[in-house]
């Protein structure tokens, strides 16, 4: 179903180059104010959490407090340790924030709107590959943060570093798989296609009309791509490559301030930003209004939809911060045991069942009807036959107890009674009530029990 | 957009000429600063850099798909394990400069050339006048679309059988690097626990090297109370040493 406001890959490539010029500004400054309102979002999100106020003193809620703390980053003394490879290590933070922004010339803004007269999508510009544009840049984004670990010429960034190159690397694998659902579904890598694919119920599986977002369609490939751009973008429960509470501040230890570290708070957000669109555009039906708001036709033309996609945005940021307020950092082992042997392969059999369902669906019913009995038969064939681990004979606590060597480290008894503070008794009994008007107003103070 | 179009009318379009004489000589220099570079990881940045300009080429002459694989396999995948390994190898592992063979430099590079120039002119005299044909008619139905449709038809079979040859790769490195362990040689997390707290061996966390008025070096003993020094307290590869008197003298703090 498209309608008239689609842009497609045709529409794009006609931009005079001053209109050219407003959208990338445009897209920059998504970025950037995305960046200045994200982090005054997170610290007063995770303030309310803590039970706590967070920034108020600049400007109506606080709002202002983002810019005071990058102006004064601008102004703060510029270090560059003595063990550092110069070169790169003034690379590395420039690397992360322009990959960054490099992504977000493909996100679809917005549908068909007309600009000083010209008839043009809100959208910097398309590509048949736009999707893997995202991919290859954010690929290209972890040389910012492993190199800036390299390049400190120091210990615990270099760790940083190699912790933040082994994660993106395992959890890339995970994002590109869980995105070609998506391209199996809409049958285009391109965003806008993407967005225009999601926008119709005529994807019919059988007697039910498929919904027509991806994140219901394809629940367990958003599950995935969500996860994994939590980590691909570092942010907790997976900032090993920070860990601050392990390896100090990870990659950017050295960059203790200034504006190059600045710039890599700048890259976290940007990067956040990037994945939370990609996610609207692949998953969540790109601009395009939640059903609610549909009821009124107008809903998917003109400027409305800008508001759509930024609220769609606005609520993903904010899942993110509602992560990090509640989970605690990963163990690096289950870390990499999520990555490698739940989420690969979870993804890989969903790709299968995908791929599976598209094929059978041309089918005759009885064909049909063997492959998925077949399909469901070996299903639980092999459920049955899996073979269960015996649990080991639980050893009551007291043999474990008197199993120990002589001369182990002493233990409470298991059936310690603390024995009430002789100090209880004392305290009450000393303490007096005060009387008005003689001992016989007030009572005797009652003994407490200890 | 516009400018892949046009490169798939055949003939070279402004655009395409702009990119190639901008990128191609940074491509040239990514090649020569990877050979130059004293430092391994500056050589990987510079090879990083030619992959870069080779995948805008591949999207500019009309393969949008190879450009975009091109970058994330080879520059952000590949690439960034060899990077893994320097780092590991660690930041100061630089090329040594001493000849083992008397004039291999010289050869070497005047070999290179040689063979540089043969290609070069070879290519350049083969393909001068050779119209590029079939692009259009690859690329009808979508650039992604025409190379799925050759990868799952016609070349189905070599290309099953090249990730066979990957996976067969990968598999044997896995073995040969792999170390077996018995099952009863894995300590667990339990059995270290258990370990920590047998008999004859303290659990708690060593005492710190001793701080006193004369000395705060890492190297000092603590104390024990006995008057005896705790072992434990100071590292085992440093050496325990009795301060000199000039150490032991109070510094300026007496009258």
């Amino acid at each position: 179903m498209t309608l008239a406001q689609d842009p497609t890959l045709a529409s794009f490539g006609h931009d005079p180059w001053w209109l050219i010029i407003i959208k990338i500004v445009f897209a920059f400054l998504f970025g950037l104010v995305g960046t200045l309102l994200g982090v005054w979002m997170e610290r007063r999100v995770v303030a309310r959490m803590a039970v706590r106020p967070g920034p108020n003193r600049h400007g109506p809620f606080g709002l202002l407090q983002t810019l005071a703390d990058g102006l004064k980053m601008a102004f703060k003394e510029d270090i560059m340790p003595r063990a550092a490879d110069k070169v790169v290590y003034f690379l590395a933070p420039t690397i992360s924030v322009v990959c960054g922004f490099t992504a977000l010339s493909v996100i679809p803004f917005g549908p068909m709107v007309s600009i000083f007269g010209h008839h043009t999508p809100l959208q910097v510009t398309d590509i048949p590959v736009a999707v893997l544009l995202v991919l290859a840049v954010s690929s290209i984004a972890v040389y910012g943060t492993v190199l800036a670990g390299w390049a400190s010429g120091s210990p615990y960034p270099l760790l940083g570093g190699l912790r933040a190159s082994a994660q993106m690397i395992s959890y890339e694998v995970a994002q590109g798989l869980s995105i070609v659902a998506v391209f199996l579904t809409a049958s285009s890598m391109s965003t806008s296609q993407i967005v225009a694919a999601q926008a119709g119920n005529d994807t019919s599986w059988g007697p039910v009309n498929a919904p027509s977002w991806y994140a219901l369609l394809l629940l367990p490939s958003f599950l995935i791509y969500f996860v994994s751009a939590v980590a691909e973008t570092g942010r907790a429960p997976f900032d090993l490559p920070e860990g601050e509470s392990e390896i100090v501040g990870g990659y950017f230890t050295e960059y203790a301030s200034s504006l190059k570290w600045a710039l890599f708070m700048m890259a976290e957000y940007v990067h956040m930003l990037v994945v939370s669109s990609v996610a609207t555009t692949l998953f969540l039906g790109g601009w395009r209004a939640p059903w609610p708001i549909t009821l009124w036709s107008g809903a998917n033309s003109g400027w409305w939809p800008l508001l759509w996609f930024f609220g769609k945005v606005a609520v993903l940021l904010f899942v993110f911060v509602w992560l990090r307020g509640t989970l605690p950092r990963l163990r690096y082992d289950q870390f990499m045991h999520l990555g490698w042997k739940v989420l690969l392969p979870v993804n890989l059999v969903w790709i299968l069942l995908l791929a599976g369902i598209n094929v059978i669906n041309d089918w005759r019913t009885r064909d049909r009807l063997l492959v998925i009995g077949g399909v469901a038969l070996a299903a639980l064939l092999i459920a049955m036959l899996w073979p269960t681990r015996r649990p080991e004979p639980e050893v009551p606590l007291q043999e474990q107890v008197d199993a120990r060597p002589p001369g182990s480290f002493p233990v409470p008894p298991i059936d310690l009674q603390v024995p009430p503070s002789p100090r209880v008794r004392r305290e009450v009994a000393e303490r007096q009530p005060a009387t008005v008007g003689g001992p016989s107003a007030g009572g005797q103070p009652e003994e407490k029990e200890g | 957009m516009s400018t892949v179009l046009a490169a798939a009318a055949g003939e070279m379009a402004t655009g395409e000429k702009v990119v190639f004489w901008i990128l191609g000589p940074i491509a040239l220099i990514g090649a020569l600063g990877m050979v130059l570079a004293r430092n391994a990881v500056h050589s990987a940045l510079w090879l990083v850099l030619t992959m870069l300009s080779l995948g805008v080429f591949y999207v500019m002459q009309a393969g949008p798909f190879i450009g975009m694989v091109q970058i994330i396999v080879y520059t952000g995948a590949i690439m960034m394990l060899f990077l893994f390994v320097l780092m590991l190898v660690g930041r100061d592992a630089s090329d040594s400069l001493i000849e083992t063979l008397r004039g291999q430099r010289v050869a070497a590079v005047a070999l290179g050339l040689g063979f540089a120039g043969l290609v070069c002119t070879g290519v350049y005299r083969a393909l001068r006048d050779t119209p590029p044909a079939g692009l259009e008619q690859a690329n009808e139905n979508g650039n992604v679309q025409g190379i799925a449709s050759l990868l799952f038809t016609k070349y189905v079979f070599a290309f099953e059988v090249t990730s066979a040859l990957l996976i067969t790769a990968a598999v044997g490195a896995m073995l040969l690097a792999h170390v077996e362990r018995r099952k009863e040689d894995k300590r667990d997390q339990a059995a270290r626990m258990r370990e920590r707290f047998a008999p004859g061996n303290y659990p708690g966390p060593k005492a710190g090297p001793g701080v006193y008025a004369t000395s705060d070096s890492v190297a000092t003993p603590a104390m024990l109370p006995d008057g005896t020094s705790a072992d434990r307290s100071i590292s085992r590869i440093l050496p325990t040493r009795e301060l000199t008197s000039s150490e032991k003298t109070p510094k300026g703090t007496e009258r």
